[in-house]
């Protein structure tokens, strides 16, 4: 019976094509040094998942961002859990990232023919960091608007458009309401949309290619 | 003995029970934290006053309103009520305490003195003076404040219950 199922779903879905496909390729000798980018996905769609449900209970005002976190962790039931893991995640991804990127330096895995998987890498990389610093702002406490303070004024830094950059990041010459409403919109929307476009894009890469071997001595 | 169990089923059961484990430890907490709020009890009572009695008449149906602060979330909230208190004799105690909440959709309905009813603006309703459904959607007569009492004063309190 679930095998006439499956058969009737595969007939329509190719689910064996996209399994031959997109997960039965062959791998280089297991290392555990080659599971970072599958980790970096985990915390991709976990820091997803919770971040989408602490939306349900935060506010992005000045009024009220502080209130309702406080509310997320002493509120509702198992708020702490989800914050807990969105916070912890957020520094785990940024370090586990961070790893990928050495170990695939180190074993000179950016070259032909990955070179662009490397450059989409360095994308990633950044925007990884874009959340990280976005996200830093959001429960609208002392460290969070000095942290951003901080942050935009070394933005502003840059020569001849300093300025202009700061004015951008910030909405207006100073922190305010629209500094918190836009770095939440790039932290729900921008900056996700282009992390999950750039993930698809280097996860084609990575089944085009194969994973590289380890080098060896003779390497 | 039963043939011992070979190395790939073993792994495929050990991740089966783990991301099973894993995914009931992040799902249950999860569905608890979404409806949260809506297995929250608030059961507020008290005595609300809502006007001295002589100022009230005999036979026609007073107004009053009283405003309710509650903290939902990191937000307080104010919520009107209102009501309609009708002498129905000198009596201090023969009252009938309406409230103005339409039982249909909650709308407020207000005395209309020429027809001698009470109207709901929304889907046009009429009950009687004594909250009865005289016409329209509604699937119950006005809720009644049934506690009361009247003060040393002479102010009159109805006895609210949230909820």
């Amino acid at each position: 019976m679930l095998k006439r199922l499956f058969d009737w779903l595969d007939e329509r879905l190719g689910l064996n094509d996209l399994h031959r496909n997109l997960l039965d390729r062959p791998e280089p000798q297991g290392n555990w040094w080659n599971t970072l980018g599958s980790a970096s996905l985990f915390l991709f769609i976990l820091q997803g998942a919770t971040g989408i449900f602490l939306t349900v209970y935060y506010t992005p005002s000045p009024d009220h961002a502080y209130d309702s976190i406080q509310y997320i962790m002493e509120g509702v039931a198992f708020g702490w859990l989800i914050r807990g893991i969105h916070h912890w995640g957020a520094s785990l991804m940024v370090l586990i990232v961070f790893i990928h990127m050495l170990r695939v330096f180190v074993t000179a895995s950016y070259k032909y023919p990955r070179e662009m998987t490397w450059l989409v890498g360095i994308g990633l990389l950044l925007t990884t960091i874009g959340m990280g610093f976005t996200g830093y702002l959001l429960p609208w406490n002392q460290r969070a608007y000095w942290a951003t303070t901080v942050g935009t004024q070394i933005a502003g830094s840059v020569p001849f458009m300093g300025e202009f950059i700061l004015k951008a990041l910030r909405g207006g010459p100073d922190l305010s309401a629209l500094t918190l409403q836009r770095f939440f919109a790039a932290h729900i929307w921008m900056l996700p949309a282009a992390l999950a476009g750039l993930i698809g894009v280097h996860l084609y890469l990575i089944i085009k290619h194969g994973e590289s071997h380890f080098p060896t001595k003779e390497d | 003995m039963s043939e011992p169990i070979n190395r790939r089923d073993f792994i495929k059961g050990t991740a089966a029970v783990i991301g099973g484990l894993i995914t009931a430890v992040i799902g249950l907490p999860t569905i608890a934290y979404l409806i949260d709020p809506a297995l929250k009890e608030s059961a507020e009572e008290a005595w609300i006053p809502v006007g001295r009695l002589e100022d009230m008449p005999v036979g026609r149906p007073a107004p009053f309103s009283f405003t309710r602060v509650q903290v939902n979330g990191w937000e307080r909230t104010a919520t009107s009520h209102g009501g309609f208190v009708l002498r129905r004799s000198d009596d201090p105690a023969d009252l009938l305490i309406l409230n103005s909440r339409c039982t249909h959709l909650a709308c407020t309905v207000n005395w209309s003195e020429n027809d001698q009813v009470y109207l709901c603006p929304c889907h046009d309703a009429s009950f009687s003076r004594d909250g009865e459904v005289i016409d329209g959607p509604p699937p119950r007569p006005l809720d009644r404040f049934t506690e009361f009492r009247v003060t040393e004063d002479g102010v009159l309190e109805i006895f609210y219950q949230e909820g």
